[in-house]
């Protein structure tokens, strides 16, 4: 079958994010950018700790880049909302495309950057607790 | 479906109903091979030739100064590579601007990658020695190549120098006039692909100081698969298709009747309606970049603000993707283009954004706007209406 170039759901997370925004007192955030396209991304986590566990509460993304790359920052915040940060660090681009549909094979960086996307508010959150510590 | 609004004229444009009708009898009753000698060949190629007397009689050519091919890609690699292989004899080396279409840039890169001369490979120390040595003239912000620059670029060996007419991404015409005249008195071969200017300004080979010229069909309301390059009797230029002999031997490949007759049919009528649309379109264009430089903040426009084709407008937005743009524009019907890296196979940004001047992340928020015959106040109108709500959308997105 020929598809076209976006998936349906593409389509829709460009038209309607969910996550776009900013979280105002944020616990950590994450900015990536992609030196080839140019694209790039931040990603802002609200952390809350539950029996034990460290949780994303709330998670909001601002994109500068193609549909693909604001469909791929909404969908990774939905991943991963809700999951411990051990488990956000286990998505991989693969997963975002999959429950994107589909992505087209020049799109699939895009999906990549989102993942970097998620490792570095990780990052960021864990190196702020780290300097709180001391 | 709802109504589609095509502004995308640039990259191809519909058949005029004049055109078709004009193609019709050659695809079933007129479908003869005109290299046979009976008359369905024979009806064929007076098709064929009468096509090829009427498009030299609108650019002040002979007749057999015209060699038809399939696309302008096909004309411009014939154009380097033909005058490249022909006059090697005579000099080796290449001029072109830096904002040519990448047909003429990948020929030019590819005549650089070939081989080593063999006059130098006995000295070690130029056993490198490329065969063709290319040079990239740069433009100023407008998009403009400097005549004087042309002619500092020239050296003993310079066998051409290719600049293209109009650009296809933002429209500014060169001075072609003048880089012609530069060339005819040095002696040097002169090339200009005029695709996007072919039937939108007027046209005369001679005026125009050119050696060689490509145009296409499909860029100008005719079909695909027809386009010419435009020979100056006594040039010397080798074929890159070999075979039959068709087109005195430069270009073998059996003739494509039905769409050369559409070609000839589509410059007829772009010589009578040209003056007429051009002043129709420019004022649309204009209304347009006055609509979008006014309503959006951050809105730039590319190119020279006159000194361009009546039907293009080219911008840049900060803080928003052009892909991004062209998807949410064709989501509302509205088909238009971009320059961003996002849009391309090899994903970078537009290497004319880029030599104009613009920085990648300028380059990224490029969009392409190309009028044409069918275009209408009204669908400027809207895209004036809607336009500053999708950029607004997407720095929302993009938290600016």
């Amino acid at each position: 079958m020929i598809k076209p170039y976006y998936s349906k759901e593409v389509i829709k997370r460009f038209t309607h994010p969910k996550n776009f925004g900013e979280i105002k007192n944020a616990d950590a955030m994450g900015k990536v950018g992609n030196p080839r396209c140019g694209d790039n991304m931040k990603l802002y986590i609200k952390v809350e700790k539950k029996g034990g566990k460290e949780i994303i509460e709330d998670i909001k993304f601002h994109t500068l880049g193609c549909a693909a790359a604001i469909a791929t920052s909404d969908m990774a915040c939905d991943l991963v909302k809700g999951k411990t940060l051990k488990e956000a660090l286990k998505i991989d681009y693969k997963k975002i495309i999959k429950a994107l549909g589909d992505l087209p094979p020049i799109k699939i960086h895009c999906s990549v950057l989102a993942r970097e996307g998620l490792k570095a508010a990780v990052g960021n959150y864990y190196a702020k607790r780290k300097s709180q510590k001391k | 479906m709802k109504k589609r609004i095509y502004l995308d004229y640039a990259a191809t444009t519909p058949v005029d109903p004049r055109v078709s009708r004009a193609m019709l009898p050659y695809f079933s009753k007129k479908f003869g091979n005109t290299m046979s000698l009976h008359s369905f060949g024979q009806e064929a190629k007076l098709a064929l030739e009468k096509s090829r007397e009427e498009i030299a009689g609108l650019i002040g050519a002979r007749s057999e100064e015209i060699i038809f091919t399939s696309s302008a890609t096909e004309s411009n690699n014939l154009a380097l590579k033909g005058i490249a292989l022909a006059n090697k004899d005579r000099g080796k080396h290449i001029i072109i601007s830096s904002i040519e279409h990448p047909c003429i840039i990948e020929s030019a890169k590819w005549l650089e990658e070939q081989g080593v001369d063999e006059t130098k490979v006995s000295s070690s120390r130029f056993a490198k020695a490329r065969v063709f040595e290319v040079t990239r003239l740069p433009v100023d912000k407008y998009g403009r190549v400097s005549p004087g620059d042309v002619k500092a670029a020239m050296k003993k060996g310079t066998i051409l120098v290719s600049v293209i007419h109009a650009s296809n991404e933002i429209g500014t015409i060169q001075p072609i006039q003048e880089i012609g005249k530069i060339c005819k008195e040095k002696g040097v071969y002169f090339h200009t692909d005029a695709v996007q200017s072919f039937g939108k300004i007027p046209i005369d080979v001679n005026k125009m100081n050119v050696d060689l010229l490509s145009a296409s069909s499909h860029k100008m309301y005719g079909p695909k698969g027809a386009a010419l390059l435009f020979v100056r009797k006594g040039v010397r230029i080798e074929p890159i298709l070999h075979g039959g002999g068709q087109e005195t031997g430069l270009r073998s490949s059996t003739i494509n009747v039905p769409a050369i007759v559409g070609f000839a049919e589509a410059c007829e009528t772009a010589k009578r309606e040209m003056k007429r649309e051009n002043e129709r379109i420019a004022k649309l264009r204009d209304k347009l970049i006055k609509g979008v430089l006014t309503k959006i903040k951050g809105a730039h426009l590319n190119g020279h603000p006159r000194n361009r084709l009546a039907n293009n407008a080219n911008f840049w937005f900060q803080f928003v993707e052009g892909e991004s743009m062209v998807i949410q524009l064709d989501l509302m019907g509205i088909a238009a283009s971009t320059g961003s890296a996002c849009s391309s196979a090899k994903l970078e940004p537009s290497h004319v954004l880029l030599a104009i001047g613009l920085k990648h992340q300028e380059a990224h928020g490029s969009l392409r706007i190309t009028l044409g015959k069918w275009t209408t106040e009204r669908e400027i109108n809207y895209l004036i209406k809607v336009l500053p709500g999708i950029v607004k959308r997407l720095r929302e997105i993009s938290g600016n």
